[in-house]
């Protein structure tokens, strides 16, 4: 990495160092839907404010990717940023815009979460960047956050690409400073022309040609800055390959003064193969630290073994084969001695994350248990949010968590299998994103399924980022997909309430066809964000 | 000079807070800084932690290993404990005795204590008294960045203006309120501090 030039220096998370790289890299706009460990990339860019860039939050992430095209085929940069299962639900144009190409350099910075610390899996995208034949990068620590993201943008215009940057929850959330450059101003291209983007098969295979072609580029591209290698000491014949933020943990293991073994940093795919063979070449046993799926492991396997250096990583057992790595697994893995640790002593019992006191979704879920109790043998397919927690003690409210949207179109599934009463509790936002479609078939078939939309006008679990629709705008958004207005109740989730809201549950789970109930209250910390907005307001 | 702290409480009191000024005062003093923090579905009332590194050399991972924290910094007795893996041989305990009962299994506290009072060098505050104290019962965070000032390599009259700092966007009274929690937290510390001293 070269020096950067002596530029402001600021504390940044690594999610701050992506946003900021991405404004002084010239960007006219930013797209994202809030995902942990992503949020904070485009919350950042609101809080800059800077003119002539808009930054808003998307419906979801496939429209956010879509958004984020459209700006770089009307010639200007843009930045996208997302969870790592975010991609799945933008996979489609994602896939699509390696084979147009883009013309304003497009950069997709997507936050993986190994150990799941608030996700539903531990995916890797970088997976998808080679399953997408793009370019990633993968930096190691925010500096490199700031510098490869003003770097993407350069590789994306350089080869008419998207390029992925992608980061994990570590150095996403994670604090250190950050040397930042001088800024550049957008110089927006023509709008693009041509079939490249209309994708006919005729097209298309034009287009994926050309793709298969660039991987030579693309290689040669990455190759500058994706791999570094440190002669280090040779020692015992061990070598060592580090990705991203797991180099760190390899040099913390190094601090002491011990000389690193010969190892090779990676920061970039695909897989610079000169790197690769030189480190292969000079070991007789590999140990290879990523942190997320064995990917590079995997792919200097080979099948069936060739004459190669003994590889050991994730898929060995030298380190576990799921959850997220860490500087202690890496210096058992190195074989080093770490310090005497104690034993977590005295009696620790686990807290989990529970819902807020005064939570609305309390109040529904209550009274979701007690219809339950009412109308026996029914199931409450669930969703993304903070209402995934009345899945524990004491509500134990909800039977499913799968992705975003899922609820209902479980319910749906469930209830054409038979099951009543078959129920979807999902939130206003996670509605919005995914749960449109379901419910348009649910009600074109007239399913016999109950929904109940918690509507807590805002973004609860991200740290409440505004919804796309809420209150009436909400509800006419429901009725407009076809939810007949006598089975589309409102009900307002309070203590003093909870019959009442259980009576119009039953009413509906006993009615055989599709039905919608949308709790209306405010979530309590977003009440309490919008009252200190308002006395600043006040005060100003 | 290294000074790996874990900073440990429940989502909602106060604990990043206490890093952003942690991470401010350090950067004033020209040392270096890396804070690994958890967000999302952690925060709401579960436990909270963080890991906060400072030092005068590059620091290499944003993750404290084991076994390597001078400090463990906890707003929350029972919290304390669960980082224990974290604490290195002579580090130090500064703790909150003031329990935060969300659970309905939430340990005696009577042990809970007397297992903190067993680590040679700990501190143990009743930050909830004299957070009321100070005029803010939400200031026990600030109670225990006071608490801890003595074992930090922080100038402490950078750490108190950097607080009032921190509240002055929400008025004057709050702001010394925060302000006089932090006092009454090193005071605290002062008197009760236990083993050799460093």
């Amino acid at each position: 990495m070269s020096p950067s030039s002596a530029g402001p220096r600021e504390l940044l998370l690594g999610d701050e160092a992506v946003a900021l790289a991405a404004i002084h890299a010239g960007i006219s706009g930013a797209f994202a839907y809030p995902g942990t460990p992503s949020t904070e990339i485009l919350e950042y860019i609101q809080r800059q404010a800077v003119p002539g860039i808009s930054a808003c939050w998307s419906t979801n992430e496939k429209v956010a990717y879509e958004e984020a095209l459209g700006m770089s085929y009307a010639g200007h940069r843009a930045l996208v940023s997302m969870k790592h299962v975010g991609l799945n639900v933008a996979a489609d144009p994602f896939m699509n815009s390696g084979i147009t190409g883009v013309n304003g350099g497009l950069v997709l910075a997507v936050a993986d979460d190994p150990g799941m610390h608030s996700s539903q899996n531990e995916q890797d995208s970088r997976i998808y960047a080679r399953f997408a034949m793009l370019p990633c990068l993968e930096p190691c620590d925010q500096q490199m956050a700031y510098d490869m993201v003003r770097q993407a943008f350069d590789i994306s215009e350089r080869l008419g690409l998207p390029v992925m940057v992608r980061l994990v929850t570590r150095l996403a959330h994670s604090r250190a400073v950050v040397a930042t450059k001088e800024p550049r101003p957008p110089d927006p291209r023509p709008p693009a022309e041509g079939r490249a983007w209309i994708l006919l098969p005729v097209n298309a295979r034009v287009g994926y040609r050309r793709l298969v072609d660039r991987q030579v580029e693309v290689r040669a591209a990455v190759a500058e800055l994706g791999c570094s290698r440190r002669e280090g000491a040779p020692g015992n014949g061990l070598a060592v390959i580090a990705a991203g933020i797991a180099w760190n943990y390899l040099l913390e293991c190094h601090l002491g003064g011990e000389e690193l073994p010969p190892s090779l940093r990676v920061s970039g795919y695909p897989l610079c193969e000169e790197g690769i063979a030189g480190i292969l070449a000079a070991a007789e046993e590999v140990l290879v630290l990523e942190d997320g799926y064995p990917f590079i492991e995997e792919t200097i396997q080979g099948f069936p073994p060739r004459d190669r250096p003994r590889i050991r990583g994730r898929l060995d057992g030298t380190l576990p084969r799921t959850g997220e790595l860490t500087p202690d697994l890496v210096r058992a893995a190195l074989e080093r001695a770490g310090h005497e640790v104690r034993e977590v002593e005295g009696p620790v019992a686990p807290r989990p994350p529970v819902l807020c006191s005064g939570c609305p979704h309390a109040d529904t879920l209550e009274a979701l248990n007690a219809a339950m109790r009412a109308v026996p043998g029914g199931r409450a397919f669930s969703d993304i949010g903070c209402y995934t927690l009345g899945a524990l003690p004491p509500l134990e409210a909800i039977h499913t968590c799968v992705d975003m949207g899922a609820s209902i179109g479980m319910a749906v599934g469930a209830a054409r299998a038979g099951l009543r009463p078959s129920l979807a509790v999902i939130g206003d936002s996670t509605f919005m994103h995914s749960g449109m479609t379901p419910l348009v078939d649910a009600a074109r078939e007239d399913t016999p399924v109950t929904i109940i939309i918690l509507d807590n006008s805002t973004v609860g679990m991200t740290g409440g980022q505004p919804t796309a629709a809420t209150g009436d705008e909400l509800r006419r958004v429901v009725a407009g997909l076809g939810v007949p207005e006598e089975h589309l109740r409102t009900v307002v989730p309070l203590p003093k309430k909870r019959e009442e809201i259980t009576r119009v549950l039953v009413e509906e789970m006993n009615h055989p066809g599709v039905s919608v109930v949308i709790a209306s209250r405010t979530c309590v910390q977003e009440a309490k964000r919008r009252a200190r907005r308002g006395r600043k307001e006040a005060t100003a | 000079m290294k000074c790996d702290i874990v900073l440990a409480g429940v989502g909602g009191q106060g604990i990043l807070s206490i890093a952003a000024i942690l991470d401010a005062v350090a950067l004033k003093q020209d040392f270096s800084v890396k804070q690994a923090e958890v967000h999302g579905m952690a925060q709401r009332g579960g436990a909270v932690q963080s890991h906060l590194r400072i030092s005068d050399r590059p620091i290499a991972s944003d993750l404290i290993p084991q076994g390597e924290a001078e400090l463990i910094l906890s707003v929350e007795p029972m919290e304390a404990l669960r980082y224990l893996p974290w604490l290195a041989d002579g580090g130090t305990v500064v703790s909150s005795a003031s329990p935060l009962v969300n659970i309905p299994n939430y340990p005696g506290i009577e042990e809970i204590l007397a297992t903190i009072r067993r680590i040679p060098r700990h501190v143990l505050v009743d930050s909830r008294v004299l957070a009321k104290e100070a005029g803010n019962t939400r200031a026990e965070n600030m109670v225990m960045l006071g608490a801890a000032s003595p074992f930090l390599p922080l100038s402490t009259d950078l750490l108190r203006a950097e607080v009032i700092a921190a509240f002055a966007s929400r008025g004057d009274r709050i702001a010394e309120a925060n302000g006089r929690a932090f006092d009454l937290g090193r005071e605290a510390a002062q008197g009760a501090r236990c083993g050799p001293r460093g």
